[in-house]
This record gives structure tokens, C-alpha cells and sequence, in this order.
């Protein structure tokens, strides 16, 4: 019998299952665009997950951030990049050993963590306050506590935007540009110049 | 089993109710479109189905629904369906958070703005999937186009949206339009709104903006090669989209569903019909822009969002931050 | 699980995912169903100027577009850093006003930048 206790576990684990599953779907698409259009599910369940857990403001920034603006740009270069992704694959299975370590590597981290964090518990628990919205809550600390944090944040994002320019900025030669400023100062006397032309005699 | 059923039953009511209303709005909105285009340009518009064609709406739809579904044959065809379904999905989803009245959300979330904010920026996928699985030039140049476009001007409705946060301090939505807002404030926000109103006819791909459908350079970009019901999808969401900004403009700028300017007498009429017009108001505004001006060139629409609309805006959330520090009228002052 | 009051709100909303996903799903499989369809491979052509398409239309595309997106994602992040912002200005008081200040203007050195190299032209 369904009570309504029941709904937000019944909710985690159908965000769960969609999140993995689609995250498996991720690495296993032939297609590329697949890829990009499953993590965008894996996005959208995780940020239902966040939800479950009273971070909604989280939640949020990463439909936002993640699903409204890193997806696209991976859709953009998948879509639009004439990548062959058949010989990109040939040589993939050279890398399973160290794939596999890796891999191995942060799950022994991940359970080791869970084991020390959350022994017994089986749900981590938010620290909400009951009055004030978590919002506000980061919004209390993050300028000014992790003041710090906060401007490095600033400084990556100055160097990705430098980065990105430097990367892929060309400049092309003999591209006609317009000049909002010139056209608007252009006078009649500049662009037109009235003659008095005698009969048969021309200018 | 009954005391969860009520419940639900009555938010799938509820649910199916605004949908119900929101598409004979977007239904009538074309027609009001087609009119009002008509008396601009000293024509009729549609008379012939029903009295003053007001039937032309439906025929329309039965029309579009008989038609022959086409399959573009090198298209990948499940990416084409799944993008208008997209589309149209996301138009209506985001209502969920619409406060029409006093108290009449259908979930009042604390972050009601955010979701508002993160549904619109997820638009652009519909047209980037159109356009790459149509598999057609025209398709994916308009894509391509329309995404760079939606994504440019999403960065000033952002920086807009901060501007008005700043000033009602809550990102819920009913408190967004409960906030008191003093005339001056108004005045302060008026450049916002004009920026906002812009940039809403940017990031809904309407005219003057609307290079990625540009009927006479690519004969209907992303949606070249979609036919009946999967185009009618696209032209809903389009409609139902134009609807959604002009609702989160009047949140945002208009007051929702209080009684404009705050006139004593009329406040007998009920909020919705209030919010309802004022959401006229604004769909008004794009059918009057459509029918005024050419269409921009893409180097101009990309100057205008990156050039002018991002700087302006920015510089607008430290003024309005600094003039509400300096005069004391901060939301939850506390610090000072 | 945490006091879930608030969740309850969420649920409208995944209701209204599912009969809208549903929704659109069942009009595009009805107007399959009810309209006639007779494919032709002339009809079925991806639209040209009225010869066959010589190849995939995807090809690659001017860089531009991608500066354009990646651009995106930085301003975007800068926006989700000023949502908590404005909401708590009144709690942070001037120390965190000038912390935006100073971020904002980090950000505006390169915003001046991209505009100096010209990767906000487009030709």
C-alpha cells in the first residue's frame, strides 16, 4: 500500500534508477548526440535528487548551469563537429586497464568515505533551518565567510573566458565591419555633395 | 488509498484545467495575432470561419492534424519527434509555478524564479535538436543560429531578473508580486523592463528577431522539414512560450494579479483577469513589434545582446544594489 | 528523510511532466494515425534547391558559434553567483556588496578583453 511517507523514497529511487541508468546509456550510445541527450537526463535526476535532499537552490543552478548551458555546448560540438567517432573508438580499448584502475580507485574512496561519514545512517541528512530558505542560506556565507573561495571562482572564470578567446579567436583580414558610431555621425555634407552642373558640360 | 487519491486527484484536475485554458489562449492568441496584424496593415484578417473568423483558430488545428506526417528520409527520426515534443513539453511545464491569483499556484516552490529561469534556458534544445536531426541546411543553419541567439540573450534576462531580485529580495514568485514596490523604484526598474521585454522577443525567436525561421533566407530554418502534427507541436510551444514570457514579464514588472496603479475602484474585478490582461498587454507589444519592424541582420542581434544589453545590465545590478544600500530600502536589512 | 513540507509542492509539477510528455506523445501518434500517408521519395527529400542534397548536411561550423557557447557558460555561472546575492544583500551587508564588486570586476577585465579582440564582432 502507497502512503504518502512513502512517496519521497518512492521518488529517490525512480530519480536513482533514470540517473543511472541514463548514465550507463551515456558511455554505452553508439551516437554521440544519444550521449549528450541522456546526460542531460542524468542532469535533470540528479537535480531531482538535490531536491529530496532540501537543496533546491542547488538543484536549480544545475538545470541552469549544466543542462542550459554546459549541455549545449557539448550538443553544439557533437552535433556540429565533423568528429569521426568510429576511429576515435578503435583505440579505446587500450585504455580499459587504466580505466578500470581509476575507476576502482574512487569507489574504494567513495565507500571508504560513506563507511567513515555515514556508518549507520542510510540517508545523509540536510541541515535545513526551518525558517529561512537555503537560497539564503549560501547566499549568507558564500561572499563573505568563503570570501576567498568566491574570488578564485571569479579568477578561473577570467581565465577560461581568456582561454577560450585565445584558443579559438581568429582574426579574419578584409572583413567589412559596421561601424554603428560612423553611420550614425554621418552628416548630409559627407555623404552627398551637390553640384551645380551646367547644361553640356557635365562634371 | 482514498485520503491520497483525493489529493492527487485534484492537482490532475487542476493540471488538465490550465492546460485546457492554455490552449484555447494560445489558440486565440494566433487569431488575435492574424487580427491585429490585419488592422496594422488595413486588412481583415480571417473572417471567413465563424462570425469575424472566429472559428479560424480550430479549423486550423483540424486542418493540421489531417495532414501527411513527413519523414525527411536521411533524418534521424527519433531525435526529429522527440524535439517539437520537447518543446511543446516545456511550454507547459513551467506553468506549474504561474501564481494567477492570490494563492492560486499550483506549487508555490521557494525557488519558483529559478525554475522559471532554468525551464526557459532549456528551450534552446528543441530548435538544436530540429535542426541537426532534420539533417537539411536550412534546418541546421537556422539551429545553430537560434541557439547562439537564445543563448546570448538568456545572459541579460539573467542579469534583468537579478535587478528585480534585488529589489524584492525572495525567488518566490508570489512574494515576487506581494513585494511593495514605491514609485521610484518603478522608475528605477524601467530601463530593466525595456531590456527584458526585448530580450524576451530575442529568446522566443519572434520577429524582429526571428532570423532562425527568416522566411527569406532559410525558408523557415529549423522548421523546414517538419510537417503536421509535429509542426503544429513547434507552433504551440512557440505560442504557448510567448505566453509564459509575457506572464513571467508581468510578475516580474507589472505587478501580477494586483489592480494597475493601484486604482481603488477597480479592485472588485478578480486578480486572474487582471494578470490575464496585463498578459495581453504584453502579447500585444510582440504582435505590434512583428508588425513594425524589419527584421535585424545576425551581426546586429548578436551586438545588441552582447554589446549593449550585457554591459547595460550589469552595470544596472550594481547601480540599483548601491541606490537600495544608499537609501535604506533593501529587503531584509539587517546589516546596516 | 528532512521536514518534507516543501516537497510536496514539487509534486504538481513532476504530475505535470508526465501527463504533458504524455500528452504531446499521444496528439503526435493521433495525427499519425488519422492522416493518410503515401511517402515518395521525392516528398521524403530533405529540402533543396530542387536537387538531391550531394552530402551530410552536418559539416563543421564556424568556430564563432562555440566561442559564443562557451562565453554562455561563464556569464551564466556569473548570474548563478548573483541570485544568492541579491536575495541576501541585506544580510551581508557592505562587506559583501564590495566582495561582488570586486568578483564583478574580475569579470569585467575579461569582458573587456573579448571586446578589444574583437570575439564579440561578428562578420
Amino acid at each position: 500500500m502507497i502512503t504518502p511517507d512513502m512517496l519521497p523514497s518512492l521518488a529517490f529511487y525512480g530519480f536513482a534508477f533514470i540517473l543511472v541508468v541514463s548514465a550507463l546509456g551515456v558511455i554505452t550510445a553508439k551516437n554521440p548526440v544519444y550521449s549528450v541527450l541522456l546526460l542531460i537526463l542524468a542532469f535533470f535526476n540528479a537535480a531531482g535528487l538535490f531536491v529530496l535532499l532540501g537543496a533546491e537552490f542547488v538543484a536549480m543552478i544545475l538545470v541552469i548551469v549544466y543542462v542550459g548551458a554546459v549541455a549545449v555546448l557539448f550538443l553544439f560540438v557533437v552535433m556540429m563537429l565533423d568528429v569521426d567517432f568510429k576511429s576515435l573508438r578503435k583505440g579505446a580499448m587500450h585504455y580499459v586497464p587504466l580505466g578500470v584502475l581509476l575507476g576502482g580507485v574512487l569507489l574504494i574512496e567513495l565507500f571508504v568515505l560513506f563507511k567513515a561519514r555515514f556508518g549507520t545512517e542510510v540517508f545523509p541528512q540536510a541541515d535545513t533551518l526551518p525558517e529561512i530558505s537555503n537560497t539564503q542560506q549560501i547566499g549568507a556565507v558564500l561572499y563573505t565567510d568563503y570570501i576567498f573561495a568566491f574570488q578564485v571562482a571569479g579568477l578561473i572564470l577570467l581565465v577560461a573566458m581568456i582561454g577560450a578567446i585565445v584558443l579559438t579567436h581568429r582574426t579574419r583580414p578584409n572583413v567589412r565591419r559596421q561601424n554603428v558610431a560612423k553611420q550614425n555621425a554621418t552628416t548630409q555634407e559627407d555623404a552627398m555633395e551637390i553640384q551645380q552642373v551646367e547644361t553640356g558640360k557635365g562634371i | 488509498m482514498i485520503e491520497i487519491l483525493m489529493p492527487l486527484f485534484w492537482i490532475v484536475l487542476h493540471i488538465l484545467i490550465t492546460v485546457g485554458i492554455l490552449l484555447v489562449a494560445v489558440a486565440y492568441t494566433t487569431y488575435a495575432e492574424r487580427k491585429v496584424m490585419g488592422a496594422m496593415q488595413r486588412r481583415q484578417g480571417p473572417m471567413l470561419v465563424g462570425p469575424f473568423g472566429l472559428l479560424q483558430p480550430i479549423a486550423d488545428g483540424i486542418k493540421l492534424l489531417s495532414k501527411e506526417t513527413i519523414f525527411p528520409e536521411r533524418a534521424n527520426k527519433l531525435v526529429f519527434f522527440l524535439a517539437p515534443m520537447l518543446t511543446f513539453t516545456l511550454a507547459l511545464i513551467a506553468w506549474a509555478v504561474i501564481p494567477i491569483d492570490q494563492g492560486l499556484a499550483m506549487s508555490n516552490l521557494n525557488v519558483g524564479l529559478l525554475y522559471l529561469f532554468a525551464i526557459s534556458s532549456m528551450g534552446v534544445y528543441g530548435v538544436l535538436m530540429a535542426g541537426w536531426a532534420s539533417n537539411s541546411r536550412y534546418a541546421f543553419l537556422g539551429g545553430l543560429r537560434s541557439a547562439a541567439q537564445m543563448v546570448s540573450y538568456e545572459v541579460s534576462m539573467g542579469l534583468v531578473i537579478v535587478t528585480v531580485l534585488l529589489c524584492v529580495g525572495s525567488l518566490n514568485l508570489t512574494d515576487i508580486i506581494e513585494a511593495p514596490r514605491p514609485f521610484w523604484m518603478q522608475i528605477m526598474l524601467f530601463p530593466m523592463f525595456i531590456i527584458f521585454l526585448i530580450s524576451i522577443l530575442a529568446e522566443t525567436n519572434r520577429a524582429p528577431f526571428d532570423l532562425p525561421e527568416g522566411e527569406s533566407e532559410l525558408s523557415g530554418g529549423f522548421l523546414v522539414e517538419y510537417s503536421a502534427f509535429a509542426f503544429t507541436l513547434f507552433f504551440l510551444g512557440e505560442y504557448a512560450n510567448m505566453i509564459l514570457m509575457s506572464a513571467m514579464t508581468s510578475i516580474l514588472f507589472l505587478g501580477g494579479w494586483h489592480v494597475p496603479f493601484g486604482i481603488e475602484f477597480l479592485s472588485f474585478v478578480p486578480g486572474f483577469i487582471w494578470f490575464a490582461l496585463k498578459i495581453s498587454a504584453v502579447l500585444f507589444f510582440f504582435v505590434w513589434a512583428r508588425a513594425s519592424f524589419p527584421r535585424y541582420r545576425y551581426d546586429q542581434l548578436m551586438r545588441l545582446g552582447w554589446k549593449v544589453f550585457l554591459p547595460l545590465s550589469l552595470v544596472w545590478v550594481v547601480v540599483v544594489a548601491g541606490v537600495l544600500i544608499a537609501t535604506g530600502t533593501l529587503p531584509n536589512m539587517e546589516a546596516f | 528523510m528532512a521536514s518534507n513540507a516543501f516537497l510536496l509542492e514539487y509534486l504538481p509539477i513532476v504530475i505535470f511532466l508526465c501527463i504533458a510528455g504524455g500528452m504531446s506523445c499521444v496528439m503526435l501518434l493521433f495525427s499519425l494515425l488519422v492522416s493518410k500517408r503515401n511517402p515518395d521519395p521525392e516528398k521524403n527529400a530533405a529540402y533543396e534547391c530542387g536537387f538531391d542534397a550531394f552530402e551530410d548536411a552536418r559539416s563543421k561550423f564556424d568556430v564563432r558559434f562555440y566561442l559564443v557557447a562557451i562565453l554562455f557558460i561563464i556569464f551564466d555561472l556569473e548570474v548563478a553567483f548573483l541570485f544568492p546575492w541579491a536575495v541576501t544583500l541585506g544580510k551581508i551587508g557592505m562587506f559583501g556588496f564590495w566582495s561582488m564588486v570586486i568578483f564583478l570586476g574580475i569579470l569585467t577585465v575579461g569582458f573587456i578583453y573579448e571586446w578589444k579582440k574583437g570575439a564579440l564582432d561578428w562578420e
